[in-house]
C-alpha cells in the first residue's frame, strides 16, 4: 500500500491563560491508499486536535501546530498557504464531524450547503451543482432527496443530518475522509446505519477513512489499523485483529478490559483504571500513564518511553513487555 | 434469585405531556404520549436494566414512578403504598425510600453549594441528623463512595466527572433508601471512569441490598450491570425477561434489531456478524402510528401489524413481549 497521507512528529500545543497545554505531543502515522484508520482515546487525549491540525483548522490564538510535518502527495500541508490549504480541505480531504445538530447552518437550506462546495473546488454553475447535489444525497440514503433539497437543517432528524454532512464531506470526491466522532450523538441503530453507509461508500468510492472515536467497539469493525493515544501520545499502534487480539500496552490492556461486552457470557468485574488521565498544562516527566499503571517501573517515573516496533506492524509506547510477547 | 419479592408494582402506567396552542389562552391540541400504558414489577434486591433510544420514554418512566412527575393514569406500589395516590407529608415520607441518580454529573450539583452540603441536605430536610452528627454521617458517605472524607468544604467545580457521579451517588445514599433510579448515570463519564462508577453501583448494591432501576441505552453495560431488562420502544415496554435470556434468545423483533446493532470490540466476531439494518427514524410520540408503535420500521411486520396493537404477554415463563408473530 502506498503511503497516502504521513504525519511526523506533529505537535500542537494551545497557549492558555493558565499556561501551556500539551494536546498533541509528537505524533507520527501513515495513512494508505483506500485505507481505513482507527484512532481511539479518551476525551481530551488530543484525538480531535491532532487531525484537526492535519486540517490546520486549530484556531490560532490561542492554538499553534510547534513542530511536525505532514506530507499529502509530496508537500507539506503545514507549510502551504491559507489559499493553498483551502484549495485541498473539502476538496482532496473531507472531514465530517461530532455534532450534526451544530455543523449545519441553520438558515440555508441543506442543497445550498452541499452545492457550495461543488461550486466552489469543481467549478460547477449553480444547475449543475443542484443536479449533483441530489445525486449525493441519494447516494447516503435520503428518501425523495429531489423534495428535501430545499429543506432547512431543523427539518432532518439527527441520523439524517449526519448523512447531510456525509454528502458534503464526499462532494468532490475526497481521497481522505476524516470522520471526527460521527456517531457520538446518535442512537445505535442510527450509528449502526452510518457505519454501513461509509463502509459501502469506502468500497465505491475507494477513498482512505480516518475515524476518530471513543468507541473500541465501533472500530472493532471498520478500521484497518488502530492507533491508541493518551495523554498526546500514541501509546499503541497496531492491525485490528492484533491489537484486539494481542493487545501490549497496559493502557490498551485496562481499557479493552473495563469495556462490558455484549457477547459476554460470565459476569465478571470490570476492570477499572483508577484515577485520571494527566493534567496536559502539567505532563509529568515519565510516562504519561505511569501514574495509573499497574505494571509502574522506577524508570516509568523517569523517562518517556518512545513508540517503538514489538511486532510487525505493531509499535508500542512503554517500558514494561506487559504480555511477554505471548500472544 | 430464589424466592422472589415484588418491591415496586408499576401497573398501567401513562405520562402524556400535553402540547399547547395560544398565547393567553392556552389550548391543548394534543399530546406526546412519552409513556403510553405500561405494567412491570420491579423485584427485591434486583437491577432492572431499561433501555432505548432517545426518546423511547425511558428517563419518564424513572421520573414517573418517582412522582417526580405526576403520571397521568395508572399505579406505583411501592412498600404496601400507592404512591399515586398520596401528596404532601406523606409522599415526603416515602422519597427517604427511593432516590435517584442523575445523567449528568456537571448540571445536577449546585455549584454554589459545598459537596458537604449537597449530600448533608437531605439529612437535615428529613429531620435525621443535624451539627456535628451530620457531618460524621456525610464524611461517612464520602468515604463508602470511595472519596477522600476531607472534601466536605470543596465545591463540585473542583471536581472530574467522575468524582462528581461518586458524590451524586453518595447523595443518594444518604437517607437508606431502597430503591435507586439510576438514569444513565455513566453516560456522560469516559470509558475508563464508567467501569469505576458501575463497580462501586455493584459494591454498594451487594453491601447495602438496594435494589436499582438502571436506565441506559448501552445495552452492552446493561448485560453487564442488570438481573433483568427491560426494552422500551416509544413510550412503551415492548420486551422484558431475565438477562440471559433477552440477550440470547430474543423474541421482539426491536430487540433483535438493537442488539445486532451493537458493536462488539472483537474485530474476529466484528467480521462474522449479520446486522439487521433498521430503515428510517422513531416516529414522533405525539403521533404514533396505528397499530404495533414499530410496525414503521418493522422488518417483518405483516398486516395485522399496521391495524391492531399488540397485547404485551407472557410468552413463557418470566418471558414478556409485545409482538403479533411471536
Amino acid at each position: 500500500m502506498t503511503s497516502l497521507l504521513e504525519v511526523k512528529e506533529l505537535k500542537t500545543r494551545f497557549f492558555t491563560q493558565d499556561g501551556v497545554v500539551n494536546a498533541v505531543n509528537g505524533v507520527s502515522y501513515t495513512l494508505g491508499e483506500g485505507e481505513a484508520l482507527g484512532i481511539v482515546g479518551e476525551s481530551g487525549c488530543g484525538k480531535s486536535v491532532s487531525v484537526l491540525s492535519i486540517m490546520r483548522l486549530i484556531p490560532d490564538p490561542p492554538g499553534k501546530i510547534v513542530g511536525g510535518e505532514v506530507m499529502f502527495e509530496g508537500r507539506n500541508l503545514l507549510e502551504m498557504t491559507a489559499d493553498e490549504i483551502r484549495s485541498i480541505r473539502g476538496n482532496k480531504i473531507a472531514m465530517i464531524f461530532q455534532d450534526p445538530m451544530t455543523s449545519l447552518n441553520p438558515v440555508l437550506t441543506i442543497g445550498r450547503q452541499v452545492s457550495e462546495a461543488l461550486e466552489l473546488h469543481m467549478g460547477m454553475d449553480k444547475k449543475e451543482a443542484r443536479q449533483r447535489t441530489v445525486e449525493l444525497l441519494e447516494m447516503v440514503g435520503i428518501p425523495e432527496a429531489v423534495d428535501r433539497v430545499d429543506d432547512y437543517p431543523h427539518q432532518f432528524s439527527g441520523g439524517m443530518r449526519q448523512r447531510v454532512m456525509i454528502a458534503m464531506g464526499l462532494s468532490c470526491n475526497p481521497q481522505i475522509l476524516i470522520a471526527d466522532e460521527p456517531t457520538t450523538a446518535l442512537d445505535v441503530t442510527i450509528q449502526a446505519q452510518i457505519v454501513e453507509l461509509v463502509k459501502r461508500l469506502r468500497e465505491e468510492i475507494g477513498m482512505a477513512v480516518i475515524w476518530i472515536t471513543h468507541d473500541l467497539g465501533i472500530i472493532a469493525g471498520f478500521a484497518e489499523k488502530v492507533i491508541v493515544m493518551y495523554a498526546g501520545f500514541i501509546v499503541e499502534a497496531a492491525q485490528v485483529k492484533e491489537l484486539y487480539g494481542n493487545p501490549r500496552h497496559p493502557y490498551t490492556i485496562a481499557l479493552l478490559g473495563s469495556l462490558p461486552r455484549l457477547d459476554a457470557t460470565t459476569h465478571e468485574k470490570l476492570v477499572s483504571i483508577e484515577g485520571l488521565p494527566p493534567d496536559l498544562i502539567a505532563l509529568p516527566k515519565g510516562c504519561p500513564f505511569a501514574a495509573r499503571c499497574e505494571y509502574v517501573l522506577d524508570k516509568c517515573l523517569e523517562e518517556n518511553p518512545s513508540l517503538e516496533p514489538v511486532g510487525p506492524n505493531h509499535y508500542i509506547a512503554c517500558w514494561v513487555d506487559v504480555t511477554g510477547g505471548a500472544a | 434469585m430464589a424466592d422472589k419479592q415484588v418491591l415496586m408494582q408499576v401497573r398501567n402506567l401513562k405520562k402524556y405531556f400535553p402540547i399547547t396552542r395560544g398565547i393567553v389562552v392556552q389550548r391543548e391540541v394534543g399530546a406526546i404520549k412519552a409513556v403510553d400504558d405500561i405494567s412491570f414489577d420491579v423485584y427485591q434486591g434486583e437491577t432492572l436494566g431499561l433501555v432505548g433510544e432517545s426518546g423511547c420514554g425511558k428517563s419518564t418512566t424513572g421520573r414517573t414512578i418517582l412522582q417526580l412527575y405526576r403520571p397521568t393514569a395508572g399505579n406505583v406500589h411501592f412498600e404496601g403504598t400507592d404512591l399515586v395516590n398520596i401528596k404532601g407529608e406523606e409522599l415526603r415520607r416515602m422519597r427517604r425510600r427511593m432516590q435517584m441518580i442523575f445523567q449528568d454529573p456537571y448540571a445536577s450539583l449546585n455549584p454554589r453549594m459545598t459537596v458537604g452540603n449537597i449530600i448533608g441536605e437531605p439529612l437535615e430536610v428529613h429531620g435525621i441528623a443535624k451539627g456535628k452528627e451530620r457531618r460524621e454521617r456525610v464524611q461517612e458517605l464520602l468515604r463508602v463512595v470511595g472519596l477522600n472524607p476531607y472534601f466536605v468544604n470543596r465545591y463540585p467545580h473542583e471536581f472530574s466527572g467522575g468524582q462528581r457521579q461518586r458524590i451524586g451517588v453518595a447523595r443518594a445514599l444518604a437517607l437508606n433508601p431502597a430503591f435507586i433510579v439510576c438514569d444513565e448515570p455513566i453516560s456522560a463519564l469516559d470509558v475508563s471512569i464508567q467501569a469505576q462508577v458501575v463497580n462501586l453501583l455493584e459494591d454498594l448494591q451487594a453491601e447495602f441490598g438496594l435494589t436499582y432501576l438502571f436506565i441506559a441505552h448501552d445495552l452492552s453495560m446493561v448485560r453487564h450491570i442488570s438481573t433483568r431488562v427491560a426494552v422500551m420502544y416509544l413510550g412503551k415496554i415492548v420486551e422484558l425477561t431475565d438477562r440471559e435470556s433477552l440477550y440470547l434468545h430474543p423474541l421482539h423483533p426491536y430487540t433483535k434489531a438493537l442488539l445486532s446493532a451493537v458493536p462488539i470490540p472483537d474485530p474476529v466476531v466484528e467480521e462474522k456478524r449479520q446486522r439487521i439494518i433498521l430503515e428510517g427514524d422513531v416516529p414522533s410520540p405525539a403521533n404514533p402510528p396505528k397499530g404495533c408503535n414499530f410496525s414503521t420500521r418493522c422488518p417483518v411486520a405483516i398486516e395485522r401489524c399496521f391495524e391492531e396493537e399488540p397485547e404485551f404477554r407472557e410468552i413463557s415463563s418470566e418471558h414478556w413481549c409485545a409482538c403479533h408473530l411471536v
